[in-house]
């Protein structure tokens, strides 16, 4: 008896016209899709993208060549030399370089920056056009970080209370 | 006129009829294809393409353009006439067969009376072109897919032919404009053959789905298994000809559904004296066409690929008795007079 019924069940397509009436509710839904270009999703103070150096706000770069984002880093990502500054003798890089291709963005460099100097900003639309230009360099850094001040300290002071 | 001068004036004639219907059924198949990609994309929750002219209207065109002038790339070892006779085989069956379609009252190029045969006759040639595609493309996987689109077709055929000849005992003709006329009556869409042959009805279009090999009986294409099945080695304008056989055929079987059984182009409420509502006209055909039409792209949405047994189960153990048995009792309401056919 079970079987028979089982066997009029599929032959009246029950359970094929329940999945069509599914698909037929999910082609009235509104739309998951963003329209990337146009639109874009709303993101974190702490989302971690392009890397940048920060200032003091009378113009001092902030990075003291401690070299513990390097120490921290898990990819290798980054590459530091440092000496002494000739004018004044203080402690400072002279190179600082972060390989973006080996860079796997999870945030260590900049938890364990002292003086809050390397800092991932909310930027993740940058593209390279050279070979070479994945390795982006101290100056570079800096420019990023003058440019971005505004946005990164923003961004620094809303979860200050969670760091 | 001389004689020749109306042997020229009928050649022109017809090609002029010819042209007005496969241009547009050709436009229709790049508009379909843009409707299947925008009511999959809707029932994916997705929104399908929307960047190329309205709507997206004009994804369709771009990608015909893209395909023409794309190289058509041959096998080394394929068999070269076979190869490129295959999607001509295709396309010109399901192009002929429109002649015999008719579109409203008296609008049709054939009006033969044994239509129903010839439709029969050109959708199973189009195997022919699925066939030959698998096998002189000289590849693994064509072949498999040409031998399951074959096996399957043919099976398929026999289920619609026989949900055809239950037709055809109630309408009494193998003309399809009066198949439509024994489906006039006062009592609306009551008068349909749908009611009586019911179960026919359905196993005429999943047949009809089957013959196309759409989903969810696409195993000649079989992406995840074989690639592309019969048209992996095509490119360019040859895989766009067995595209356009492809659509074509959905959109003939689109068309037959509701000339067979939901009375091609009469009112649902004929007979109910509501005015223009009740007149018969084209576009109640176009309506129903547009129905099932999307009901291919809703159940492609809709349903995961048969596995190869259970179609060829689907189709003999249970398709095919139904079909008998309901011949029989076709037979029986046309003979004790149950069902009242044409006014």
């Amino acid at each position: 008896m079970k079987r028979i019924i089982a066997y009029l069940k599929s032959l009246l397509l029950l359970e094929l016209f329940a999945g069509l009436w599914l698909t037929l509710k999910y082609l009235f839904r509104p739309k998951y899709t963003m329209r990337y270009p146009m639109e874009h999703i709303p993101q974190s103070v702490r989302f971690r993208g392009l890397h940048a150096l920060r200032r003091y706000p009378n113009g001092e770069e902030r990075c003291i060549a401690c070299k513990l984002c390097e120490a921290v880093c898990p990819a290798l990502a980054i590459t530091i030399d440092s000496a002494p500054r000739p004018s004044d003798g203080q402690r400072r890089t002279t190179r600082y370089d972060i390989d973006l291709f080996k860079c796997i963005y999870c945030g260590f460099c900049e938890e364990s920056c002292p003086v809050d100097s390397i800092v991932e900003t909310n930027i993740y639309e940058y593209h390279f056009e050279r070979r070479g230009e994945n390795v982006v360099t101290k100056p570079q850094l800096l420019a990023i970080g003058d440019r971005y001040e505004k946005e990164i300290a923003a961004a620094r002071a809303q979860d200050a209370a969670y760091r | 006129m001389t004689p020749a001068h109306s042997d020229v004036f009928i050649f022109f004639l017809t090609l002029a009829k010819i042209l007005a219907i496969a241009v547009p059924l050709i436009i229709a198949v790049a508009l379909y294809v843009w409707w299947e990609r925008k009511v999959i994309g809707w029932m994916h929750v997705r929104m399908g393409p929307n960047k190329i002219g309205p709507f997206g209207l004009l994804q369709a065109f771009a990608d015909v353009v893209k395909l023409l002038i794309k190289e058509i790339v041959t096998p080394t070892n394929a068999n070269r006439f076979l190869y490129f006779a295959a999607p001509l085989l295709a396309v010109i069956p399901a192009l002929a067969v429109w002649a015999v379609v008719p579109f409203d009252h008296g609008v049709v190029l054939a009006d033969i009376n044994a239509g129903v045969l010839f439709l029969l006759a050109m959708t199973s040639l189009g195997v022919y072109g699925i066939i030959l595609a698998g096998w002189a493309s000289n590849s693994r996987y064509a072949m498999l897919g040409a031998m399951r689109s074959a096996a399957q077709v043919i099976s398929y055929e026999i289920a619609m032919g026989m949900a055809l000849v239950c037709v055809l005992i109630l309408a009494g003709s193998l003309n399809f404009s009066a198949i439509v006329a024994a489906q006039a009556g006062h009592k609306g869409l009551f008068d349909w053959f749908w009611l009586p042959l019911l179960p026919m009805f359905f196993v005429y279009f999943i047949s009809g789905v089957a013959e196309t090999n759409r989903l969810p009986f696409d195993v000649a294409e079989g992406e995840s298994e074989i690639v592309a099945g019969f048209h992996v080695e095509y490119s360019g304008s040859a895989f766009a000809l067995f595209f356009l056989a492809e659509y074509a055929n959905m959109i003939l079987v689109s068309f037959l559904a509701p000339i067979l059984f939901l009375g091609g182009w009469l009112s649902p409420f004929q007979g109910w004296h509501l005015g223009w509502l009740s007149q018969p006209g084209w576009w109640w055909l176009a309506v129903k066409v547009f129905v099932f039409a999307t009901a291919f792209l809703w159940i492609r949405a809709t349903f995961p690929r048969y596995r190869y047994d259970q179609i060829m189960r689907l189709g003999w153990k249970v398709f095919i008795p139904i079909a008998i048995v309901w011949i029989f009792v076709a037979g029986c309401l046309r003979y004790f007079g149950w069902v009242t056919t044409g006014h």
